[in-house]
Parts: structure tokens; C-alpha cells; sequence
């Protein structure tokens, strides 16, 4: 009897398998309809239909924005959003994917940049200042990030909550697909983000002390003592070595042997 | 009550509740389910982990490679012919001319470009997708780097190539921990937020393997962080770094000495073929996870299919480890939503077990993962106490809740808000059911063989990233996958500025290697070899096909 109980078929990759007696249900691929089993994201809903993605498909997971989703239920009026790869596909959803949007991003010299950088920001992106407050970003976006707000506390020059505020950004353009003053506000966010980051943000002094010791090569005979070493002996070493605590302070501790510092 | 499950996983689930009061009461006391010794270790992996089954390998037939024994879609794609026939081409012209030709626009690709423009090349970049879509944006843990007082390249070596079993090419590791600070230092100045003290020191943390806490993070999208960083710079020096999106390449060319000379690229949506002239070039075109090898699920982005092996094994260049693959154990396998979703190692760390049909424990949950994921692979397979899910999928419960009752009430949603999400948008509360689980494909540990400059044995040709082998041997840490595209994307840059400034490529260029690698298939008798590179992955359902054929 445990024999049988043995699974030998593999599932294989990421064609959908639609279970057994699943549900059909119609869906408008950008207006034509389409019959798919229920449960799948609109991604796998698609696939099923029979389109093969070149555009409007990437991670699949949620982080790369490539697949941004404009939809409808029919005899409703309220336009919603997503990302394919992460919403469900719902009975008489009306589906369009937004893979490119035009946005405005005019390039710039983040580490020669003068001035201060509100006003560098206003420089680049003054439509930022005409934001008319209407929250259809916050809406639209399918990262749940307050969109608006953080074009706020932009426009206020509080530079750290706007960074913060819209870190976690895919990128995905549908906020400003919406935007009635025209606002590219993920570009100016990574604009916000990169200034925070080099120019807010306090720097690592010890990275700043290691990267002295690594350009005068301190590290090269040791790695290479390792590298001619014979394996048995790296071996031992990599048995041997000491495991930081987990609870211990960062820089406060040290190895008992710090001759390979 | 979570309705996401069908009603007859929740009457499965009833099992892992009665067994779980005991667990956790065991678990408070410290007593773990018994680890495996080291001999069982080697037994469990020889029998059950994809990586040493003879099933589904088999010894490739053609090309630098020939004889060595690899998984079925890999020698298969290796032994695919060309998209092209070579007698098509006026390779007397060319549609683009540039000093370095990255192809690949991820991680290893984008830092390359960087590196190169800044020893004042030119750098045409071509991509199949966008600009960043790759494995780096969906990298969530963090990256290594030995900066802190307590820690130097010296232990990040040793941690690296003991992970590796000690099968890394100890040239390659040596390089990458050696440049470690640096790049972490070069993302800092490019603005990237880190996880920082209010001083500015990094926060650092303990990964799988490491014997110093070097994790650098930014929040717990690290990967998509850097490439966000990465791509906008790049996108600032457009008057140098010219870009060509949804434009793979698909062979490359060589010029009359053997040397790397540009490539043919493909428009995928005007069908067109373009001519590269370059004097060097870069194949930083990533992992192979949507080759789906013995059929797995896979976390790996939409454009994983290898495409930079297949060019550069018909270039003549050799591949390594190419039968070693990370399966990541705990992917999940429900809802079908979420199939191929990796479920972060955390979620074992903070105490969650893995279970079987009957609600009981059968592995030590915090193995490495090669062992983790035999164990759960013979679970199912062998002992035949797997759940089978509604689509035919089949593994394992991960008994998430323990860990609110390990740690108090609301741990799970504080410390893995994105898995409750991900699970809470099917109607699935992670803190309240547990998941299921199945080992998924998750990186390519092998690739083409480089030095620590990137270089492969054919002049002019580099590569860097996970498309390249050597740097994690066998089996890779976490936190050193993002430090690997970095480190040797940044280098092949530098490296290939020197080559392109002393080299004056010779007139001719010539795709005659092609020719000679079809005719080789021809030789084998290949029978009904397919295309390649694939490109993208085809998921159309078989209802579709059937009427695809006209």
C-alpha cells in the first residue's frame, strides 16, 4: 500500500493548471472576451487565453512594475488597478495593461550638483509644485503608497518623508498615467530617493575607512595565501573560524583572533 | 476562519492544529526535530536532490562541453540551432558601431556600462525586456560585505567557498570579497538608501553560513533598490549609454582572429535582425530558471532562458557546473497564484516547522537548503506523505503560526509583511494557517567560465553575473548573488575599457562558428534539434496549442 501512496507526476513549471471542476469565468482581455478558469492573476488569466507576453510581463512577482493594469467590471463605472502578476482575475473584469508610459525625466549630475536640492528639484520637476491635491495617484497606485502625500511633503521640501515615503516604489508608471497635472511622480521620487540617500542620509564611516584599507591592497597577500592554500587547510580554517553573536553590537565586537583583520 | 483553502485542505489542516500544542511546548524547551549527521547528509542528497538524480541528465553531444552529463533542458537548449541562417547576413555593414556591447540589462549589465563609460567607452546596451528586468530586482535579503571592525575579505572568503563546498574557483572569490567594500561603498555614493544607524553605520545581519554579521540591506527589496539606483544613473549618462529594449541578441560575431566583435540582434516586435560592431562584449544576460529543469516551478524573472550560454557555447566558450542548480526549499505551491513564490528563510528562522499529511515533523527545518529541499523532495516522493493541492501540485506544510506563539501575537505580520500580503490577497492568513510548501528553482549556480577580470577564453568576450559560473561553486550564500553582479559587472567594465582602448578590431567579421556549430548538430544526428536562444518561456495551454496549428 505505501507504494501507491508514492506521487510520481511532477507539476511542471508555470503553465497553469486549472483544477479539477474549476469554475469558468468570462473576462474582456481589452474588450474581447475570454473564458478562464477562476483563481488565476490576471497574468496567468491572459497566458491562459492564449497571449504570449513581450511586453507588460517581468518578475512575476510583484517588484518590477512591468505590468501595471487598468480594469473595469462591466456596469461599473469606477476605474481600478493592479499589477497582473498579483491581482486575481475576477468574472467580467475588462482588462488593459499599461506596459510603457511616457514619463517626464529630465537627467541630471547627482554627484557635481549645486545648490540645495529642493531647489534643484523644483528645477527638474517643477510640475511637482502644481500637484492640485486630487489623490488620484493614491488611488491608482497598486503598491498602496499615499502618492499624494509624499508629492506634498515634496513640494514642502521635506525631502527625508518623501524618500521614505515612496520607497517601496515598482515603478510601474500608473500614477502618472492618472495625473491631471501631469506629474511623473515615481521620477521625481527617484530623484528624492537618490538625493536622501547620498546627501541626507549620514555616511558609513567605517565602509569609507575599510574602502582606504582594500585600495592599499591590505587584503591581497592574505587572500592569496588562502587561494595557494591546500584544501584540507582551508578546510580546518573554515571550520575553525568564530561566529559573530547575534545580539552583538555593531563595531563594539571583535574575534578573539584578529590577526586576519 | 481563512476560506482561501478548499475544504478539504482545511480538513487536512486540522492535523497540523492537533500536533501543533506539542510542537511548541517542544519547541519552547529547545528540542528540535534531530538534524541529519553528515553521512546521512551525503545519502539524502545523493537520492533525493534534483542536482545528483540520474533521471532527466544526460551527457550534452555537441560543442566545448561535449560529454559532459547535464539536465535534459540544458544539454537539449545547448544542442539547439540557430534563430538565424548565417548566409542571411551583409556582414560588411553594420546598424550600430560602439566601443563595449553589453548584453543584458540587469544587475552585472547596468554596473558594466557604468564602469566602462566611466574609462570613456561608448556602450550600447541590449536588453530583451526593459532595463532592469532581471533576478537583481527580485533579490529581497541583502548583499555581503566585510566593513565592519570585527570582519574582513579574509572570514567573507572563507565563509564563501566553505557555503560553495569548497568547489569555487578561489580566484573568483577572492576578487568578489576583496571589491566588497568597494561596491557598497560606490552604491552609497550613488545615493542608494541602505539601512543605515542614525550615525550612519550599516545595519548588518547574520545570513545562512555567514560567520560575521555583513548583510547590508534596504528594507526588503535590496535587489530592487540597486537596480532602481543603477538604472538611473545610467540613465543620466544617455549621451554615452545608449540602451535597446526588447532587442535580445542572438549570436555574437567574431572577427577573423577568434575575437569577440559584436552581435546579432532581434527586435521582438519589429522581427528585424540588426548588426553590432563593437570591440568588446559583454554577456551578462542571467539565470536559467525558466528553463524549468525537471519540471519545477521557478522564483526567476520572465527572461531567465540562458540565452547568453547558448551564444557564447557556440562561440566556442566552455561551461561550468552547469548540472548544479539552487533549489530553493520552501516555494510555495498554493494557491496557484502564488505558485513559485519564495518564502523567505526567515520565516524557519523565527520557528516555523515543516510538516507532512499527517501533521508531523520529518526534518530539521533549518538544513542547508540542498539538504533542506532533498528532505522535503523525499517526504513526498519517496514516504509519499505529501499534500496534494486542487492543481496536482504536490509538497508540504510550513507551520507558520508556530511563530506567533513562539514569539507573541502579530510577529508574523511584523516581521514578513510581504508574505502576509501576498497570502492575506487569496484570502490565506499566514498567521493563522500554515502554507504550503515545495522546493523551487532559484539560481544557477554553474555558468560560463570567467577569470577574475570577467574574461572567458575567447578574446574580447566577458561575462559576469549569474550567467557566469565559478564564484559560488556548487551552491551559492545568501547576500552574495547581488555582491557577484556588482563586483564582476563593475570589472568586466573596467577591464574590457583597457581591451577596447588597445584594440583595433581588423576588418572582417564573421558568423562562420554558427555554421559550424549547425553543422556539428547535423553530424551528431540531432533529431528535430529545436531553436535557440528560446527567449521567452512559452506557458500557452494546451487547449491553445492544439489550435495554434493551422
Amino acid at each position: 500500500m505505501a507504494e501507491d501512496k508514492k506521487l510520481k507526476t511532477l507539476a511542471t513549471g508555470d503553465k497553469t493548471i486549472p483544477p479539477e471542476g474549476a469554475k469558468m469565468i468570462p473576462i474582456y482581455i481589452m474588450g474581447r472576451e475570454y473564458m478562464v478558469p477562476e483563481t488565476l492573476t490576471i497574468m496567468k488569466a491572459v497566458e491562459y487565453a492564449g497571449y504570449s507576453y513581450v511586453r507588460g510581463c517581468g518578475c512575476r512577482g510583484g517588484i518590477c512594475g512591468a505590468c501595471g493594469t487598468f480594469y473595469r467590471f462591466l456596469g461599473d463605472y469606477r476605474l481600478r488597478s493592479g499589477l497582473a502578476c498579483q491581482t486575481v482575475a475576477e468574472p467580467n473584469m475588462v482588462i488593459m495593461q499599461l506596459p510603457f508610459f511616457p514619463a517626464n525625466r529630465p537627467g541630471y549630475d547627482l554627484e557635481n550638483m549645486q545648490g540645495n536640492p529642493h531647489e534643484e528639484l523644483r528645477r527638474l520637476y517643477p510640475e511637482v509644485f502644481k500637484c492640485v491635491g486630487c489623490g488620484t495617484c493614491t488611488r491608482t497606485c497598486p503598491m498602496d503608497i499615499d502618492v499624494m502625500d509624499y508629492i506634498a511633503l515634496m513640494k514642502r521640501g521635506d525631502l527625508r518623508g518623501a524618500a521614505l515615503k515612496s520607497f517601496d516604489c515598482v515603478m510601474c508608471g500608473l500614477c502618472t498615467s492618472r495625473c491631471p497635472a501631469q506629474i511623473s511622480q515615481y521620477m521625481a521620487a527617484m530623484f528624492v530617493r537618490r538625493v536622501f540617500g547620498k546627501f541626507i542620509l549620514p555616511k558609513a564611516e567605517h565602509l569609507s575607512k575599510r574602502v582606504e584599507e582594500v585600495k592599499s591592497g591590505k587584503y591581497e597577500k592574505k587572500l592569496k595565501e588562502l587561494i595557494g592554500m591546500k584544501q584540507e587547510d582551508v578546510k580546518k580554517l573554515y571550520v575553525e573560524r568564530e561566529r559573530e553573536p547575534d545580539l552583538a553590537e555593531a563595531g563594539k565586537w571583535m574575534p578573539k583572533d584578529t590577526t586576519n583583520l | 476562519m481563512s476560506s482561501g483553502y478548499t475544504p478539504a485542505l482545511m480538513e487536512l489542516i486540522k492535523k497540523v492544529e492537533a500536533t501543533r500544542p506539542a510542537r511548541v511546548e517542544k519547541a519552547r524547551k529547545g528540542e528540535h526535530f534531530p538534524a541529519l549527521t553528515m553521512e546521512q547528509r551525503q545519502e539524502w542528497l545523493k537520492k533525493y536532490h534534483p542536482d545528483y538524480k540520474n533521471d532527466g541528465r544526460r551527457q550534452v553531444i555537441v560543442g566545448p562541453n561535449k560529454g559532459t552529463v547535464l539536465p535534459e533542458e540544458v544539454a537539449s537548449l545547448l544542442e539547439s540551432k540557430s534563430r538565424i541562417n548565417p548566409a542571411n547576413f551583409d556582414l560588411s555593414r553594420a546598424d550600430y558601431t560602439t566601443d563595449l556591447l553589453v548584453i543584458g540589462a540587469g544587475g552585472a549589465g547596468t554596473a558594466a556600462a557604468l564602469a566602462a563609460q566611466e574609462a570613456g567607452l561608448k556602450v550600447l546596451i541590449s536588453t530583451k525586456l526593459r532595463h532592469g528586468d532581471s533576478n537583481t530586482v527580485m533579490a529581497e535579503g541583502g548583499i555581503q560585505a566585510a566593513d565592519q571592525e570585527g570582519d574582513s575579505p579574509y572570514f567573507h572568503y572563507l565563509d564563501v567557498i566553505g557555503g560553495g563546498h569548497f568547489s569555487n574557483q578561489p580566484e573568483l572569490v577572492a576578487a568578489m570579497t576583496n571589491d566588497a567594500p568597494l561596491i557598497i561603498h560606490w552604491l552609497e555614493s550613488l545615493g542608494m538608501m541602505f539601512d543605515k544607524m542614525p550615525d550612519g553605520r550599516m545595519k548588518v545581519r547574520h545570513g545562512g553560513g555567514t560567520s560575521r554579521k555583513r548583510m547590508h540591506s534596504a528594507g526588503d527589496m535590496t535587489g530592487a533598490e540597486i537596480m532602481r539606483v543603477v538604472r538611473d544613473e545610467a540613465r543620466n549618462r544617455t549621451n554615452d549609454i545608449k540602451l535597446l529594449e526588447f532587442t535580445p541578441a542572438v549570436e555574437i560575431l567574431l572577427d577573423e582572429n577568434g575575437r569577440a566583435a559584436g552581435a546579432v540582434l532581434y527586435n521582438l516586435e519589429t522581427k528585424e535582425y540588426y548588426i553590432v560592431r563593437a570591440k568588446a562584449v559583454l554577456i551578462a544576460t542571467g539565470g536559467f530558471g525558466r528553463l524549468h529543469i525537471q519540471g519545477f516551478p521557478t522564483t526567476n524573472h520572465y527572461g531567465a532562458t540562458a540565452d547568453g550560454c547558448v551564444m557564447a557555447y557556440r562561440a566556442g566558450v566552455r561551461l561550468q557546473d552547469m548540472d548544479s542548480t539552487q533549489y530553493h526549499p520552501t516555494g510555495a505551491i498554493f494557491p496557484e497564484q502564488n505558485v513559485g513564490l519564495l518564502i523567505t528563510e526567515k520565516v524557519r528562522g523565527l520557528g516555523a516547522q515543516l510538516l507532512n499529511t499527517e501533521g508531523e515533523q520529518f526534518c530539521f527545518p533549518l538544513e542547508p537548503r540542498d539538504v533542506e529541499s532533498a528532505c522535503v523532495i523525499r517526504e513526498c516522493l519517496e514516504i509519499g506523505k505529501g499534500i496534494v493541492t486542487p492543481t496536482g501540485r504536490f509538497g508540504v506544510w510550513l507551520d507558520s503560526p508556530m511563530i506567533d506563539m513562539l514569539h507573541g501575537e502579530g510577529t508574523v505580520r511584523k516581521e514578513l509583511p510581504a508574505k502576509y500580503i501576498q497570502f492575506k490577497r487569496y484570502d490565506i492568513d499566514i498567521s493563522k494557517v500554515p502554507m504550503l510548501i515545495y522546493p523551487t528553482l532559484h539560481y544557477q549556480n554553474g555558468g560560463i567560465a570567467i577569470n577574475e577580470w570577467s574574461e572567458t577564453s575567447v578574446e574580447g568576450l566577458f561575462s559576469a553575473g549569474e550567467v557566469a559560473g565559478g564564484v559560488h561553486g556548487r551552491n551559492r550564500l545568501m547576500g552574495n548573488s547581488l555582491l557577484d553582479v556588482l563586483v564582476f559587472g563593475r570589472r568586466a567594465g573596467i577591464r574590457a575599457a583597457e581591451y577596447a582602448k588597445g584594440n583595433n578590431p581588423s576588418g572582417k567579421v564573421t558568423l562562420s562558428h554558427v555554421d559550424n556549430f549547425n553543422k556539428e548538430i547535423d553530424k551528431a544526428g540531432i533529431k528535430d534539434p529545436g531553436v535557440g536562444p528560446i527567449l521567452l518561456p512559452d506557458y500557452a495551454p494546451d487547449h491553445v496549442r492544439e489550435r495554434q496549428v493551422g
